[in-house]
C-alpha cells in the first residue's frame, strides 16, 4: 500500500532513535555476545578464554544429560501444545453453541490468562503436593503413589499439567474469534445439508478454523519452550536434582548455576536456530493467510 | 479452569497447623485478615527488609513503566517507518523487527553480564529497559497506522500540518483503543515477568511480587512447618491487579489481542 509520506532530514532519526538504540544495545550486543562466547572456553572467573570453535557444540551434542534434556523438551511441547489446544478448541466450540452466555462464558475463563507463570506454578505444587495436595491424594487413592520432586514422572505430570492449564484460556480466545468469524450464512447452509453436528464441526467448521489452528501451533509452541520457564522452575522448586528440565531452563542452569559460560552460550546459540526456524515457518503461513483473504 | 484458584484462596484463610494436617481446604477459615497481613506488612527475607507492599510497589512500577515505555516508544519507532521517506528505512525497518525472532530467554546469559556492566544491576532502569528491546508494540502499531486512511494526512497537509502536528493532534487521538489494548497487555506481560527479575535483583528492596514467589519457595524446603496460608495470600495478591485489569477492560483486551496478533 503506498502511504502519503512526510519528508524530513532529522525527523525519521530522531523517532527512531529511542527505539534503534535500546534494541543495538539490549538485543543485537547479547546476540553477538552469546554467538561470540559459545565459540571460546572460558574459565568460570571470567579470567581468560580460548578459542575453541565448535568444541562447545559437539561436547553439548554428545552430554547425556543434554541430550535427555532435548528429549523431554520434545515430549513436553508436544503434549502441552496438544492438549492446550484441544480443550480451548472444545470449550471454544461449546461457548459458541450457548450464544446468550458466551460473554459470561469468556469472562470465566479469560483471567486465566492474567495469572503469572510461577504463581500457576506456585498453586500446582500445592495442588500436587505430597502432604497437603488434593490431586495427589485423589491419585493416592488410585493407588498412584505420587511423589512430586522425587519421581520424574510425577514431576513431569504435574509440570505439563499447569503448563496446560496455564495456556488455555489464550487459545480459547483465538478459537472462539475464529468460530464467531464464520459467517451465518455458511453455518445455515451447513445445517441445511447436513444433520449431524459432528459431522458438520469436522467437514465444515474445523477446516474453516484451520488458519487459526496453525497460528495457534506456533504461538503453542513458543510458549511451551519460552514461557514455561516460570512454572518449571517453581515446581521444582529451584533444585532440579535428577528431575527432567526443558532446553531453556538448562541454558539458564548451566549458565547461571554451572558457570559454564561457553557450554551456556552454545545452547542459547542453538536454541535461536530452532526459533529461527519456527519463526521463518510462521512467516510463510502468515503470507500464505493473507493470500487466502 | 476456576477451582485451584479458589482452592488457594480459600487456603490463604487458614493458619498452617490446619492445611498441614488436612491438606488444602474447600471452607473459609478465620485467618484470613492475619494472613494477608502478615504477608503484606511484615517484613520478610533474608534481610527482614522487604514486605509485601514494597514487592507489589515494584511490580506497579514494573508494569507500568515497561507498559509506557514502549508504547512511547514503539510508537515514535513506527511513526517514523510508516509516515516517513527517508534512506536507510528499510535497513531500520529489518534491524527493529529482527528483534520480534529471539526472546529474552535465549540470550539470558550475555544480557545479564551487559547489564551487570552497565552497573544497572538492582535499578529500575535495569529491570525495565532490556525487557522493551523487543519490537512486539511497533508492530502493533505500524499494523495500526497502515489501516489509517491516506485521506486524512493529505488533509492535514493541506492545511499545513507538520509531521508533529499531525502526529499529536490526529493520529494519537486516532490511536487511543488502540494504545489502551496493548497497554493492558504489556502491562500484564511486564507484571507477570519472571526470569529477568529473578536473575538482575538480588536486592531485595527491588524484588517483584512474581519474583518473590521464587523466594516463598525457600520455605518448603526448610523443615519447619510451612507457611501455607501466607504464601496462597502472596499468590493471591501477585495475581489479582493483572486479572483485574484483564476482566474489566475484557474488551480492549480481547480486541488487542486478536487484532494484532494477525
Amino acid at each position: 500500500m503506498n502511504k502519503s509520506q512526510f519528508r524530513s532530514p532529522l525527523y525519521p532519526y530522531l523517532l527512531l532513535l529511542p527505539q534503534l538504540s535500546i534494541v543495538v544495545i539490549f538485543f543485537y550486543w547479547p546476540a553477538a555476545e552469546a554467538i561470540r562466547s559459545s565459540f571460546y572456553l572460558e574459565d568460570p572467573f571470567g579470567f581468560s578464554s580460548t578459542f575453541v570453535g565448535f568444541d562447545n557444540f559437539e561436547d553439548m551434542v554428545s552430554r547425556s544429560d543434554y541430550v535427555a534434556s532435548a528429549r523431554f523438551t520434545i515430549i513436553f511441547s508436544v503434549l502441552v501444545t496438544f492438549f492446550s489446544l484441544a480443550a480451548a478448541l472444545l470449550l471454544a466450540v461449546t461457548a459458541d453453541r450457548v450464544i446468550k452466555g458466551a460473554s459470561t462464558y469468556k469472562t470465566l475463563l479469560m483471567w486465566v490468562y492474567a495469572i503469572a507463570p510461577p504463581v500457576a506454578g506456585l498453586i500446582g505444587i500445592m495442588l500436587f503436593d505430597n502432604l497437603v495436595g488434593p490431586i495427589a491424594e485423589f491419585f493416592r487413592s488410585f493407588g498412584w503413589d505420587f511423589k512430586l520432586g522425587v519421581n520424574r514422572f510425577d514431576t513431569a505430570f504435574a509440570m505439563i499439567t499447569v503448563s496446560i492449564w496455564k495456556q488455555i484460556p489464550v487459545n480459547f480466545i483465538f478459537f472462539l474469534s475464529g468460530l464467531q468469524g464464520i459467517p451465518k450464512s455458511v453455518q445455515e447452509a451447513a445445517a441445511i445439508d447436513c444433520a449431524s453436528s459432528t459431522r458438520r464441526f469436522w467437514t465444515i467448521t474445523f477446516p474453516l478454523l484451520a488458519p487459526t489452528g496453525f497460528f495457534l501451533l506456533i504461538i503453542n509452541i513458543t510458549y511451551s519452550l519460552f514461557d514455561t520457564f516460570g512454572v518449571i522452575d517453581v515446581v521444582l522448586k529451584g533444585e532440579p536434582g535428577n528431575n527432567p528440565v526443558t532446553l531453556v531452563y538448562k541454558v539458564f542452569l548451566d549458565g547461571f548455576r554451572g558457570g559454564d559460560l561457553g557450554g551456556s552460550s552454545a545452547q542459547s546459540v542453538i536454541l535461536m536456530v530452532l526459533v529461527l526456524i519456527l519463526t521463518v515457518f510462521q512467516f510463510r503461513l502468515i503470507e500464505r493467510r493473507v493470500h487466502y483473504n | 479452569m476456576l477451582v485451584p484458584v479458589l482452592m488457594a484462596f480459600l487456603t490463604s484463610s487458614h493458619d498452617s497447623a490446619t492445611v498441614h494436617s488436612g491438606g488444602l481446604q474447600m471452607t473459609l477459615g478465620d485467618d484470613l485478615a492475619k494472613n494477608y497481613y502478615n504477608a503484606m506488612l511484615v517484613p520478610g527475607g533474608f534481610t527482614k527488609s522487604v514486605d509485601g507492599m514494597r514487592m507489589l510497589m515494584n511490580s506497579f512500577i514494573l508494569g507500568i513503566g515497561f507498559a509506557v515505555g514502549k508504547i512511547i516508544i514503539s510508537m515514535l519507532a513506527a511513526y517514523a517507518i510508516v509516515y516517513f521517506r527517508f534512506r536507510f528505512a528499510t535497513f531500520a525497518f529489518w534491524l527493529i523487527f529482527t528483534t520480534l525472532l529471539l526472546p529474552l530467554e535465549v540470550r539470558i546469559l550475555p544480557s545479564y553480564e551487559i547489564v551487570q556492566g552497565l552497573g544497572l544491576l538492582n535499578t529500575y532502569t535495569g529491570l525495565i529497559v532490556p525487557l522493551i528491546a523487543s519490537a512486539t508494540g511497533t508492530f502493533f502499531f505500524r499494523q495500526f497506522y497502515k489501516s489509517v486512511p491516506n485521506e486524512l494526512i493529505e488533509a492535514a497537509r493541506i492545511d499545513g500540518a507538520g509531521p508533529v502536528k499531525f502526529f499529536i493532534d490526529i493520529l494519537v487521538p486516532l490511536s487511543k483503543t488502540m494504545i489502551a489494548a496493548i497497554f493492558i497487555i504489556m502491562f500484564v506481560f511486564g507484571w507477570n515477568q519472571y526470569l529477568w527479575p529473578t536473575i538482575m535483583t538480588t536486592d531485595e528492596r527491588f524484588f517483584t511480587m512474581v519474583r518473590g514467589i521464587s523466594q516463598i519457595m525457600q520455605v518448603f524446603i526448610g523443615s519447619q512447618i510451612p507457611e501455607y496460608g501466607e504464601a496462597m495470600a502472596l499468590a493471591i495478591i501477585a495475581m489479582l491487579p493483572p486479572v483485574a485489569i484483564v476482566v474489566f477492560f475484557q474488551r480492549w483486551f480481547v480486541k488487542g489481542l486478536v487484532e494484532s496478533d494477525k
